[in-house]
């Protein structure tokens, strides 16, 4: 899309976006170090190989979670905001501990992401339940956190074989304005193998889905393509293997 | 040897439909409500609360209680459903030494309105 943007990692213990963006041998400083003043936001960012105008923050690996406060975090949301980007994408860690808590305390939006399964759907409630309540925009009394609704690893077939929530009862019970599904796609597993996100790849249906939540993001209006299982033929229904439940079990 | 031939034979939806299962399991202990326009926000804690006052006098766990709401024609209907423990729970009943006020007014299982 051209826009300047930055991804900031907060998973301080357990970094993993430099490794899912392949660029895990050329971090050399990182987000702690930047907020503790050992770094600037310049020396820490990485830019993409790929794009001109993306950049990575890391999360460090060994330091200590309290390191990350949130004077901290505003100045790097400051600086960066300075520094001319037009999107800072704050990667939250799993949970609702401090660096999910810092990841959402500065947020203008909300993606929450989640898979059809009654445990993540819940822990998605809770998030939603604390974006509400404990965010700067929450606590200055402002307009609340705009939230968005991703769902990944979605099967369309097996919603329709009663196995997996559909997305309409998804949306039902989280209540929030809703983005679009990933549809389950071996590609996902393979592309952080080899460290490319997977919408570089634009044949494969889940980078065909992430590029038009991008776009409805962005205020464009898109048709929903990825909800309905592909039809079957009456052989495929005879002898066709089991796709859908082994393609479940990778990763 | 492949054997999804035989799936044909299956009528959709005659195998477990879970995730029926799963949306009314989530609709009870989720509280969007509490954040969208509905006013019947409280449901996580009143189940909560109840679950209190009924730990007083007996011994109960949190899967025993269920409160749900349901849409039936123009109204909501706020349903609680409370399963009593055990039979040695029933038994106790007699036991003038317990003070059960407000089970031993129910001899039935579970009370539901």
């Amino acid at each position: 899309m051209g826009y300047r943007t930055v991804a900031i990692d907060f998973d301080v213990g357990l970094r993993n976006l430099d490794l899912v963006m392949g660029c895990e041998r050329r971090v050399v400083y990182d987000l702690i170090n930047v907020i503790r003043g050992e770094a600037t936001l310049r020396q820490a960012a990485i830019k993409d190989k790929r794009l001109e105008n993306l950049f990575i923050l890391p999360a460090s690996q060994t330091r200590d979670k309290d390191a990350l406060t949130r004077a901290g975090v505003e100045s790097v949301i400051d600086g960066l905001k300075k520094a001319g980007f037009e999107y800072i994408i704050c990667d939250s860690p799993a949970g609702i501990e401090h660096g999910a808590h810092m990841a959402m305390y500065f947020a203008d939006h909300a993606i929450v992401v989640t898979n059809a399964e009654v445990s993540s759907v819940r822990d998605s409630d809770r998030i939603l339940g604390l974006l509400d309540a404990k965010t700067h925009r929450a606590e200055m009394g402002m307009d609340p956190v705009k939230t968005h609704l991703l769902l990944t690893r979605y099967s369309p077939a097996r919603v329709l074989k009663g196995e997996m929530l559909s997305h309409k009862d998804v949306i039902d019970l989280l209540g929030i304005e809703f983005m679009g599904a990933i549809p389950e796609s071996p590609l996902v597993l393979q592309s952080s193998n080899a460290g490319v996100p997977v919408i570089f790849d634009p044949t494969n249906e889940a980078a065909q889905a992430y590029l038009d939540v991008v776009h409805r993001f962005l205020g464009e209006d898109r048709p929903q393509r990825f909800l309905e299982a592909p039809k079957r033929g009456f052989f495929q229904r005879m002898f066709g293997t089991n796709n859908e439940t082994s393609l479940a079990a990778v990763g | 040897m492949n054997m999804a031939w035989l799936d044909y034979f299956r009528r959709p939806g005659s195998g477990a439909a879970s995730a029926s299962v799963a949306k009314n399991r989530l609709s009870i202990i989720v509280a969007r409500e509490g954040r969208s326009r509905s006013q019947l926000n409280y449901l996580p804690q009143l189940r909560q609360e109840l679950l209190q006052v009924l730990a007083k006098y007996e011994k109960i766990d949190l899967d025993q209680v269920s409160v749900n709401v349901e849409s039936q024609g123009g109204c909501d209907v706020l349903e609680l459903n409370v399963i009593l423990s055990e039979p040695s729970a029933v038994r106790r009943r007699g036991d003038s030494s317990r003070h059960s006020p407000f089970f031993s007014e129910a001899p039935q299982e579970s009370s539901r309105w």
